[in-house]
């Protein structure tokens, strides 16, 4: 599939009125998704007395405080730290696993794969909060019975979020994978490359796009994980999901912290998929266009 | 859906085939090389599969086990010694003369209203920003840029803006609302009562949207040039060409992404949580939010487990209906289309 930005549609120019609509809509559409970034970065550089009276649409003063309190107002570097090593383990663990399955989805024939496909696409439909009492439950069991704290825990933590990281990223591989072409692999098998040397040197280099591409899709969906992290966190292991919602506790609610907290959050998140929305925007249509 | 999910399988399938003979065909080592190629798909699989097991068959089959307990927060130590509920669980969730029953099928249709009205705003509005955008023009990759933003940003710090955003006394909807443009009377309340149904429609659409936007233009790819160019020297206007091509070519395409979307608003958690806590109002009671409070407020997991039984069922049966219905649809227009 090649990228939206080359399709251009007709040559002949259209009316009037379709460019005015078009001018209309879409400046409207631009004004109402940029509005909450808008009120994010313009109130995180407000002072308090400036977020707690009515709003303004310019600050009265600039101030870079916020951004200086956030980090003790609550633990914001710990929870950074939590949501860094939690996203990032499932991500890497989902991916690993995820390049082996659909390794033997897109090359093998096998009794079983369109069950497997089918219960890997439909467990990526079903709710978290389905599996949420479940996993609470046996990790509170399993720490009852062996000690082992999986309850509260970063490692019960990412076990939760391959919940939907693992059949996500098995799912965009597939898709991945089938658009390496077979000659490449059959060439490298039939020079007596083996299986998993024709995994590693051909298709996993061909696909490093999709594959860096799923890893980001993955953490981006941990980063912003809310149900799991709001049951199975403690104090300790808390993620920023949870822990912006502290600042909200407090008896002042510092709205311009919120914004800083909130913005620091999202500026990697952003910046990963604008770099790389090319390649998942196209993955991710893949699937559902093919 | 049907296409999704087969089309990546059969391929493989089809294409595995061609792919052995060779291999196998490769002279001396026919026989080892084909034995280990029978066990080696399933040993690449074996940590998925462990995987897939542990979080999502072992606590799919335990919830069902679950709904049938009676699992308050007594027996949380020791779920397997709860008492036997039989269909206890299911009767206080489904007896709609009780609190708990009533307050569910309340939940369950707010949260299908809501579903729906998210559904189709966001489908609409993705629609018509892909289709706007179909052809080149000054700015259109900057724009796509700014329409994903919605997309990538964390749920929880662009739905806690908003809440920001639609506080009582200082926040910009009233301010806009009110002070600027003298709509309403007084300020509203919007995190309560019954504006919390519009308010968190609002977020839902402005999350969502862009998801639509980005299958639509991708969709839109795959509609052959020359079709708008006939059209159009048959005298077809923009409007005839959006009604005759561009809709029924991306019908495939919206059957897939309609089934996502309702599926994901209905599931979601992260907005109604963010933006109303534990115990959200009772206009913008969705189910998720419900089930959570059910069970980890009140702790009570048995009947908590026997919604989710109901939720999963609801889920199932509407996803084969619009299976059946979709493919029933599409199978005699394939040919239209290839």
């Amino acid at each position: 599939m090649s990228d939206t930005s080359v399709r251009h549609r007709s040559p002949m120019a259209a009316p009037r009125s379709f460019l005015w609509g078009r001018r209309v809509f879409l400046t409207l559409l631009t004004v109402f998704v940029l509005l909450p970034v808008f009120v994010m970065v313009s109130s995180s550089l407000k002072p308090l007395q400036d977020v707690q009276g009515e709003f303004h649409w310019i600050p009265s003063s600039l101030t870079i405080r916020p951004y200086i309190d956030i980090w003790s107002t609550v633990p914001l570097a710990t929870y950074f730290t939590n949501s860094v090593i939690v996203a990032g383990a499932a991500t890497v663990c989902s991916v690993i696993i995820a390049v082996f399955a659909a390794y033997a989805v897109s090359r093998y024939r096998f009794r079983g794969k369109r069950v497997f496909t089918v219960t890997v696409l439909s467990t990526q439909m079903l709710p978290g909060i389905l599996f949420l009492l479940p996993l609470f439950l046996i990790y509170v069991n399993i720490g009852n019975a062996t000690g082992i704290a999986l309850f509260g825990s970063r490692g019960g933590l990412i076990l939760t979020y391959m919940t939907f990281t693992l059949p996500f990223s098995i799912w965009m591989l597939i898709g991945y994978f089938e658009s390496v072409p077979r000659d490449l692999d059959e060439a490298a098998l039939v020079d007596g490359c083996g299986p998993l040397g024709a995994l590693f040197r051909i298709i996993v280099p061909a696909a490093i796009p999709g594959i860096v591409a799923v890893a980001v899709y993955s953490f981006m969906t941990a980063w912003g994980e809310v149900l799991f992290a709001s049951v199975m966190t403690n104090e300790q292991t808390r993620t920023l999901s949870v822990g912006l919602g502290a600042y909200a506790n407090l008896n002042d609610v510092y709205w311009n912290q919120i914004m800083a907290a909130s913005l620091v959050v999202s500026v990697p998140v952003v910046a990963g998929f604008l770099l790389l929305q090319r390649y998942l925007v196209t993955g991710l249509t893949a699937g559902a266009v093919k | 859906m049907t296409t999704t999910a087969t089309s990546p399988a059969e391929a493989g399938e089809g294409r595995a085939v061609g792919k052995n003979s060779p291999g196998a065909a490769g002279g001396q080592g026919r026989r080892p090389g084909r034995i280990r190629r029978i066990g080696l798909p399933y040993l690449l699989l074996l940590p998925a599969l462990v995987l897939e097991l542990l979080v999502h068959l072992v606590p799919m089959v335990m919830g069902i086990v679950m709904s049938f307990r009676e699992l308050t927060q007594f027996y949380i130590r020791e779920w397997s010694t709860a008492p036997w509920a039989g269909f206890d669980n299911f009767k206080i969730a489904v007896d709609f003369d009780a609190p708990v029953g009533q307050a569910m099928l309340h939940s369950f249709l707010v949260t299908c209203l809501f579903t729906v009205a998210s559904v189709g705003l966001c489908w609409v509005i993705g629609t018509a920003a892909a289709v706007f955008m179909q052809e080149t023009f000054a700015g259109r990759g900057i724009l796509r840029a700014i329409f994903l933003i919605p997309y990538a940003l964390p749920v929880y710090a662009a739905v806690i803006t908003w809440v920001f955003m639609f506080q009582h006394d200082n926040g910009l909807v009233n301010h806009v609302l009110h002070d600027q443009l003298g709509v309403t009377d007084k300020p509203s309340f919007w995190l309560i009562g019954d504006n919390s149904f519009y308010a968190l429609l609002t977020v839902s659409v402005w999350k969502g949207w862009p998801f639509a936007f980005l299958i639509v233009m991708a969709g839109l790819q795959n509609i052959p040039k020359e079709m708008y160019e006939a059209a159009a020297l048959d005298g077809a206007g923009l409007w005839q060409q959006l009604r005759r091509i561009t809709l029924p070519s991306l019908r495939p395409v919206n059957q897939v992404l309609v089934l996502v979307l309702f599926l994901w608003t209905f599931n979601d958690f992260n907005t109604p949580y963010v933006m109303f806590g534990k115990a959200a109002p009772k206009a913008a009671d969705l189910v998720s939010v419900h089930i959570y409070q059910s069970s980890f407020v009140t702790w009570n997991f048995g009947t908590g487990s026997a919604m989710s039984v109901l939720l999963l069922l609801f889920l199932l049966v509407v996803t084969g209906v619009y299976l059946v219905i979709t493919s029933r649809g599409s199978r005699g227009r394939k040919t239209a289309d290839v």
